[in-house]
């Protein structure tokens, strides 16, 4: 496979973008994919450098489409669905009370599985389901072990009506070990490939809870989870009451609370080599869901979350209501360029590990996953 | 034998002519359709195999009534056509 340009992929509400450096700027490269459709989730996989995009069709459903050209043409593959027989069982989901079974209304979050089995790809969706292929997109398969877990009823939905699964960790070490964040369910983890599952993550607490629930595992609103690969034991959670951090692979969490302007965000970036490093972007809190003060920040932390930096270098300083989701931050396999994407529409890239951003684009639809090419 | 008409904003998506097809009811009809074009089906049912929430199926000018089973029945001049509800921004 020749050596690709390093692209930023952008799906938003009306179509997947995607920019390259030009000289000394970022700049749109080719045409728009999937104009007019909302873009749901995006993958490049390093192993196959397929692009894999996932469109919410508000009419005809949920898509899946991949490019093996680099985004040049794409291809509608099979998208992740339940079969008719889930239709017995699903405790969270309002929508079987009317005897109809589940359905899949957005894939939320597509993530290469290891190097050994490159066809593998996963699949987490809303309501509460996690997919497994493992030829490329051909066909997909329900993880029954998880969706028919009893435990699971304990999930409930938070921002959307119903659970989602929009963080999905494959060990690089070993790839059957598979950690999901549900919002809002916790965090779940599988030895086997998915196999058999086990509730982890101890140590989170929440605020929207009666006290006696604060703790619970399995009613923690884990907005966004991510780890670096050359140390998959760490763990970041960007939550919806804080930010915490595991050093045993999501076992155990302790909150990190001195972070200003805010504890309070939707993504997290995990810098790929460093394990002390890693990214967030704060917003005031739940119920003002913007940047404190109207001034867009990034933090920072390089010492594993004791100290952080709020970088504002090229980002808005006054008037700003962006908000930057789950999937709107990504950092590169170098860990030396973020690109970030809000619901306004407007994308920057950092560089220098974060330290300076540009404003790449202020015109976009309403942002919903960035991605690097890997 | 009954004609599917399909609304240009799912031809767009997956190109499917004008169609005459077999069935006494709404179900089998669609069926007949989706085995000719088969990527049609998971763009107008859900993964239940009820019409999905934002489509209309209309029989000649009536709404279909059973959205889950298809059962509404066919005569052999009745027209079927496949529509998105209205929605969005």
């Amino acid at each position: 496979m020749a050596r690709i340009k390093q692209t930023a992929f952008v799906g938003t509400r009306k179509g997947l973008f995607a920019f390259r450096r030009r000289g000394l700027h970022w700049a749109p490269a080719g045409e728009p994919a999937f104009l007019g459709e909302p873009v749901s989730a995006v993958l490049h996989d390093p192993r196959t450098g397929r692009v894999y995009a996932a469109l919410r069709l508000g009419h005809f459903g949920v898509k899946l489409h991949r490019s093996d050209d680099f985004g040049a043409t794409w291809r509608e593959m099979s998208a992740p669905a339940f079969s008719k027989d889930e239709k017995k069982f699903d405790p969270v989901d309002p929508r079987t009370v009317e005897k109809k079974g589940p359905s899949v209304d957005m894939i939320w979050t597509l993530v290469a599985s290891g190097a050994e089995e490159p066809e593998t790809i996963w699949a987490g969706t809303t309501p509460g389901g996690l997919f497994r292929s493992t030829d490329g997109g051909d066909s997909w398969h329900l993880i029954e072990s998880l969706w028919n877990n009893p435990a699971r009823e304990k999930w409930f939905g938070g921002g959307y009506d119903f659970p989602g699964i929009h963080s999905v960790l494959v060990d690089p070490r070993d790839a059957r070990r598979v950690s999901i964040g549900i919002s809002i369910g916790g965090v779940w983890r599988s030895e086997d490939a998915g196999k058999t599952w086990a509730q982890i993550g101890n140590g989170m607490r929440n605020a929207y809870m009666p006290p006696d629930k604060a703790g619970d595992p399995a009613a923690q609103d884990v907005h966004r989870m991510a780890a670096p690969l050359a140390n998959p034991d760490v763990v970041w959670v960007q939550h919806h009451n804080g930010i915490f951090r595991s050093t045993d692979g999501a076992v155990t969490f302790k909150e990190i609370k001195k972070v200003k302007p805010s504890t309070f965000g939707f993504a997290v970036a995990a810098h790929p080599h460093d394990p002390k490093t890693a990214w967030f972007v704060p917003g005031v809190k739940d119920v003002q869901r913007i940047p404190v003060d109207a001034r867009l920040v990034v933090t920072r932390t390089r010492d594993g979350g004791k100290t952080f930096d709020a970088i504002t270098s090229g980002l808005p300083r006054k008037d700003c209501y962006d908000l930057i989701y789950r999937h709107g931050l990504d950092v590169d396999s170098e860990g030396e360029h973020l690109v970030m994407g809000s619901t306004t529409g407007n994308l920057w890239i950092g560089d220098r590990q974060g330290s300076r951003w540009a404003h790449v684009s202020g015109h976009l639809p309403p942002i919903a996953a960035v991605a690097w090419s890997r | 034998m009954p004609t599917v008409f399909v609304t240009p904003n799912l031809t767009r998506h997956v190109p499917c002519p004008t169609t005459q097809v077999k069935g006494a009811t709404v179900r089998a009809a669609l069926d007949d359709l989706f085995e000719r074009v088969p990527r049609l089906r998971g763009y107008v049912l859900d993964d239940q195999g009820a019409l999905r929430q934002h489509v209309n199926v209309f029989v000649n000018d009536e709404s279909v009534r059973d959205r889950s089973g298809l059962g509404d029945t066919l005569a052999p001049t009745d027209e079927i056509f496949i529509f998105q509800a209205l929605s969005g921004g």
